[in-house]
């Protein structure tokens, strides 16, 4: 009934999907592991990025000889991510630094604020769905026998292991981060030892709203945008960070292939909406024998 | 000291008992129209104080109550679907080629059925999802990012079967509740009346609730559960328990709503109004029962005069009213009221202990 090519078509797609979920939710659990703050406006920076990466687009094709263009895309990554990372930082230090005794308050809060950007987006450039032209050298696939692998979504698959690698020696291998790791794992001691916390959150919270604009980026490859475009994918990778757990790297990839695989294998399997339905199921079910995420953060303190 | 306290009681209670008359006398002084908003705003207000003892009492912020009132809604609309087509296919059945009444819509031809499942699927949904995050201890950031997932996944199912529920065009056409012409003046001003009583007999039920030892250990489970855990007490059970109420009084006032305004589809109860819902809960002050109806009825009253004429501003307006009261308002509308006659008693009584109450 299934053939070997189906099966590993679906399983590229479940792999390719969860790449983007890695991505995304790379971000938000850098974000929730450090500062216990659920940043609901994740999305919106998502778009941030991806709308970054039109207007560049746009800016080329005016102002640029054609023969330049496929550089747009090259050019937005790093744009997007330090816009993107800017936007993070102003918010850390003008609203969610107020918050973090709050957690469920800042969820509120991020929330409003993601709805203000995607209103801005859409009194900027309209609420209508705006496309990019992917570059070059990134449309067409690979083919492998009878199967066809696309190279926008390799390259996904690509980016988000780039981006996994280079937080991973950031985090483990730099003086900045091992801050930050040390903050994570009993803040009153880091501060004890002159870790100035503030800088620290402020620091990681640009880290991983810059994530959510890479993110963005690379979306544009896969269709057009939106002023929506951060919220569809966003709940997916919230979903991993509650899979994954809070406090290593490996639950975040973990859940974001997990989930990935097994959503395209059950929309495969079934349809869309039944996909949806039990990919809700299996997480339920798998928060029964591990209810803090796969890799939990081991701490002797109740509260 | 005594006399104030009793003088305090008396004035409030003499004015909740003037609103609850002032609402019951609406229908004299008030337009069809702007009666027939004053009683969505109203089921609205219903489903806030059930989001309130969950949030603002128990601490456990839920993002899925349109689930609860979207099925407590089309439990209804299913009813007077069957009535206004009299026993036939409804006609989005046809379309998709149905040719007889599905299972799972032959209870609802019954409107006593129908009311009481209203009720019970959403009681019973949320105590399913209850029981099995709140039992291993999910909770905080965690469920609540969870019962959004619910909002997804829920939503996705009514728009995803069409032949059960009309997609996203949801229900409507409604002609008939126990013989009563729907769109009539008369029976809408019935159907305001049945929400001002629903919503005073919740109101009042709560309440006694919430003032005695329940209410208290409630309150305990919010601002340190692992204490209350050590004393004794099983939060799980009481979590589950509330969310159950919840999400049954959800349920009650999406019938109520559906009831005065027709139609019910997925938009009305996807993510953003889920979300919106917690708004107006937060900006009438979390932790009072009197709080989420003013939020209810505030937010709602200027959705409706904005919404229509400058959507757009009603949106940043909204995400802003986000910020503001959380950043501002932590304790809403009615905390307001409260810092106000506590001054109001500070000159009275110089020494008064501020109990700085840890919020969620």
């Amino acid at each position: 009934m299934f053939g070997l090519n189906e099966i590993i078509i679906t399983l590229f797609n479940g792999i390719s999907l969860g790449s983007i979920l890695l991505l995304i939710a790379l971000g938000l659990a850098i974000t929730f592991g450090l500062m216990n703050v659920i940043n609901m406006a994740h999305g919106e920076l998502i778009m941030v990025g991806a709308y970054i990466t039109y207007v560049i687009q746009n800016l080329f094709v005016n102002y640029a000889p054609p023969e330049y263009f496929d550089l747009y895309f090259i050019i937005s990554i790093p744009v997007a991510l330090i816009v993107a990372a800017g936007i993070g930082m102003l918010l850390e230090v003008s609203l969610i630094r107020h918050l973090y005794k709050r957690p469920l308050d800042s969820l509120l809060a991020t929330w409003g604020i993601g709805l203000i950007l995607q209103q801005t987006a859409r009194s900027i450039f309209g609420a209508p769905n705006v496309g990019v032209t992917s570059p070059s050298f990134l449309t067409g696939g690979l083919e492998v026998g009878t199967l066809f692998l696309p190279y926008s979504r390799l390259f996904i698959l690509g980016l988000s292991i780039v981006c996994l690698f280079s937080i991973f020696y950031y985090f483990y291998r730099t003086a900045s981060g091992r801050r930050i790791r040390a903050v994570m794992q009993n803040r009153q001691m880091a501060e004890c030892l002159g870790v100035s916390t503030r800088k620290v959150d402020m620091l990681t919270f640009a880290i991983g709203s810059g994530f959510a604009g890479v993110a963005g980026c690379a979306l544009t490859l896969l269709g057009a945008i939106g002023p929506t475009i951060g919220t569809s994918y966003i709940i997916d990778a919230f979903m991993v960070v509650v899979v994954g757990g809070v406090g290593a790297l490996f639950g975040a990839v973990t859940g974001a292939f997990g989930i990935g695989i097994l959503n395209t294998v059950f929309e495969y399997v079934t349809n869309a909406t039944l996909g949806k339905v039990l990919i809700f199921v299996v997480i339920i079910a798998f928060l029964q024998w591990r209810p803090s995420g796969l890799v939990m953060s081991r701490s002797r303190s109740l509260d | 000291m005594q006399n104030t306290i009793y003088q305090k009681l008396l004035s409030r209670r003499v004015i909740f008992s003037l609103i609850f008359l002032l609402l019951l006398a609406a229908p004299l002084f008030m337009s069809d129209f702007r009666l027939n908003l004053l009683g969505k705003f109203l089921a609205f207000a219903i489903l806030a104080i059930g989001l309130d003892l969950l949030w603002g009492y128990t601490g456990v912020l839920s993002l899925g109550h349109g689930i609860f009132f979207g099925i407590g809604a089309y439990c209804m609309a299913m009813y007077l679907k069957l009535e206004a087509t009299g026993g036939t296919l409804p006609d989005f059945m046809a379309w998709s080629g149905m040719s007889e009444l599905p299972l799972i819509w032959l209870p609802f031809q019954y409107p006593i059925i129908a009311i009481l499942l209203g009720i019970l699927i959403p009681a019973v949904v949320a105590l399913f999802i209850g029981y099995l995050t709140f039992r291993n201890r999910i909770s905080g950031v965690y469920f609540t990012i969870l019962s959004q997932a619910l909002v997804l996944v829920v939503v996705t199912l009514f728009v995803g079967s069409q032949n059960l529920t009309g997609g996203t065009s949801g229900l409507t056409n409604f002609k008939t509740l126990f013989g009563f012409q729907v769109n009539s003046a008369s029976t809408q001003t019935a159907f305001y009346l049945i929400t001002v009583v629903v919503l005073g007999l919740v109101f009042f039920a709560c309440r006694k609730l919430i003032k005695g030892r329940f209410g208290k250990i409630l309150v305990g489970i919010r601002d340190g559960e692992n204490r209350m855990r050590f004393l004794g007490y099983n939060p799980s059970a009481y979590k589950t328990f509330i969310y159950t109420l919840s999400g049954g009084i959800a349920g009650l006032a999406g019938m109520l709503f559906v009831l005065q305004v027709g139609i019910i589809s997925p938009t009305m109860i996807g993510i953003i109004p889920s979300i919106e819902m917690v708004l107006w809960v937060a900006l009438g002050g979390r932790g009072t029962l009197i709080g989420p109806i003013i939020g209810a009825v505030l937010v709602n009253a200027a959705k409706t005069g904005f919404s229509e004429s400058y959507p757009d501003i009603w949106t940043y307006f909204l995400g802003l009213l986000f910020v503001l009261v959380v950043v501002f308002l932590p304790k809403g509308i009615t905390g307001l009221f409260e810092k106000w006659s506590d001054r109001r008693k500070k000159q009275d009584v110089s020494s008064s202990v501020e109990v700085e109450k840890s919020y969620s």
